[in-house]
């Protein structure tokens, strides 16, 4: 048996290949060659799901599929997912933004201007000029990534991560940037807070922030208004 | 923490509110007689003696959230929960206890038919030996005392009607990484019955499945095998692995052979399944169960195929698994 599955067909647009690895007994992962096709292989997954297909997890680079085994096998799901064309980013229309007042009082501030090279002022505003999208979600229950952070506000993780780090911290990590939806442990800079609920276990879903949601970060005065 | 924590418990947030509500509305139902009126007439109440050792409330769980942040859960032995339901008459994904190693003793607000499967433990009602995989009659008042298996580790009771705690996100799981879901089970708790039941099983008793000797757990190798040395995958293969005393629900940290890496780093967080075999620096194999990360950062090397998981979940820390590809 061959472990791996390595595909080189080019996807419709051209723009580059999807590998389709065997993972377990009832799912492939699929492994897209950047962050921005991964977003467009789980929207291409999402409308158009090959038969058999269940639930997508989509990732950094990758889309997990789970099948059901009784209808479908990883052959035949890698010529589907390999002969799926992938749609063009959808444009965010300014309807589905979800605004995320944000009050830039994080104790991890000063130390991603000094990281940055940047001021304090000059980081808020290159936080709040970004359009945000979820690529995807994980680590706690509505954790979302969010891509489309300034490359200069790439920074590292905390050497330590903080035991707890309360619902509503705003922060950034690596390519990342990301609101902690409930108090949990957690590595990320902290920038600010908003008071903004994000995550609802009783509403449907429990989240805003699904993946390829678009985002803006606004500030926000003392009190919290935008 | 995407796996990169140096315990399996790191990754652990604190529970938030919605745990707390929980305990609220078992308080409510212990101090209002009305508080089960709109539960109708099910609501028979459970009273947690002995809580055992992290015994936890268990159903089939929350499939299909894995995108938005939320893992399955459910029981770690599926197959144990979904027969423990049928022999009392459940739907298969009634919410029952989940008990590592046993130890948990129950009082019957009223009378009440259960039933027992997964590891096999000793059991007594009002000190009158009981036995597995078989329709109990608990008469109302009496004592459910459930002790500790010589082999196996999580012991199943499903209730007659099933247990009606609140659900989250449509499951009365505990997520014990994700906090969602009851708490674990204390003394003094009260556990509400619900009326899940559906009709009476065919069986009166359900034969054990022996499964002498080591563990075997079938493997498909992927998806990310290509970050070891061709050896490694051989060595997964060839030599046992020991059961470490560093597992729970989230999975099983294993001992034996290191498994070499051919490359270094860490991969871009990606989706995990139960049953992933994920390789963190030490070399050593993480086993995830029932309450896994939904993504993870260190590579898998292989996959338990989806109809061992109930065996793996039944391992106990000193237990030998030997894996195969197949």
């Amino acid at each position: 048996m061959t472990a791996r599955v390595a595909t080189g067909v080019a996807t419709a647009d051209g723009t580059g290949a999807v590998r389709v690895l065997r993972c377990g007994s009832d799912a492939v992962l699929v492994e897209a060659e950047d962050a921005e096709q991964a977003q467009r292989l789980h929207a291409a997954l999402r409308d158009a799901p090959p038969a058999g297909t269940g639930e997508l997890v989509p990732a950094a680079r990758t889309v997990l599929v789970r099948y059901d085994p009784s209808a479908t096998d990883w052959q035949r799901l890698r010529a589907a997912v390999t002969a799926l064309p992938l749609h063009e980013a959808p444009p965010a229309s300014a309807a589905e933004t979800v605004l995320v007042p944000v009050r830039y009082d994080g104790p991890d501030l000063a130390e991603v201007a000094r990281l940055t090279g940047l001021t304090e002022r000059q980081v808020v505003e290159r936080h709040t000029a970004g359009h945000y999208r979820v690529a995807f979600c994980g680590f706690a229950p509505g954790f979302a990534y969010l891509t489309g952070l300034d490359p200069r506000l790439r920074v590292p993780r905390r050497a330590e991560p903080r035991t707890r780090v309360p619902a509503g911290a705003v922060a950034v990590a690596d390519e990342y940037t990301g609101v902690y939806p409930r108090t949990s442990p957690g590595g990320w800079q902290l920038l600010g807070t908003t008071d903004l609920p994000l995550w609802d276990a009783s509403a449907d879903p429990p989240t805003r922030l699904g993946p390829g949601t678009a985002v803006r970060f606004v500030e926000a005065g003392p009190g919290g208004e935008a | 923490m995407n796996g990169d924590s140096g315990h399996l418990g790191d990754a652990v947030p604190a529970r938030d509110g919605v745990s707390d509500a929980d305990a609220d509305t078992h308080a409510d139902a212990d101090t209002h007689a009305d508080a089960g009126a709109d539960r109708g007439a099910g609501s028979a109440v459970l009273l947690v003696v002995r809580a055992g050792y992290g015994a936890t409330v268990q159903d089939l769980g929350r499939p299909g959230l894995a995108a938005l942040g939320v893992g399955r859960s459910g029981a770690a032995d599926r197959g144990a929960l979904r027969l423990a339901n049928r022999l009392v008459g459940n739907p298969e994904g009634a919410a029952g206890i989940e008990m590592p190693l046993g130890g948990v003793e129950l009082e019957f607000g009223r009378a009440a038919t259960c039933a027992l499967a997964g590891a096999d433990c000793p059991a007594w009602v009002d000190g009158r030996p009981v036995g597995p995989r078989t329709p109990l009659a608990v008469p109302a008042g009496a004592r459910l005392r459930i002790g500790t298996p010589d082999r196996g580790l999580r012991a199943y009771l499903a209730v007659r009607g099933g247990l009606d705690v609140p659900a989250v996100l449509g499951s009365r799981a505990t997520d014990t990484l994700a906090g969602l879901g009851p708490q674990r089970l204390t003394a003094g708790q009260l556990l509400p019955v619900g009326t899940a039941a559906t009709g009476w099983p065919a069986a009166e008793h359900a034969p054990r499945r022996d499964r002498p000797g080591p563990v075997v757990l079938h493997v498909v190798p992927g998806p990310r095998d290509d970050w070891f040395t061709p050896a490694a995958l051989r060595t997964l293969c060839g030599e046992p692995y020991t059961v470490t005393a560093d597992s729970d629900r989230v999975g099983m940290r294993l001992d034996g052979p290191v498994l070499e890496r051919a490359r270094g780093g860490e991969l871009p967080s990606e989706g995990m399944v139960g049953g992933a075999l994920q390789v963190p620096p030490s070399g050593r194999p993480i086993l995830f169960l029932a309450d896994h990360p939904v993504t993870g950062g260190y590579p898998v090397i292989a996959v338990v195929r989806r109809t061992d998981l109930d065996a793996a979940a039944q391992a106990r820390p000193g237990d030998v698994l030997r894996f195969r590809l197949g």
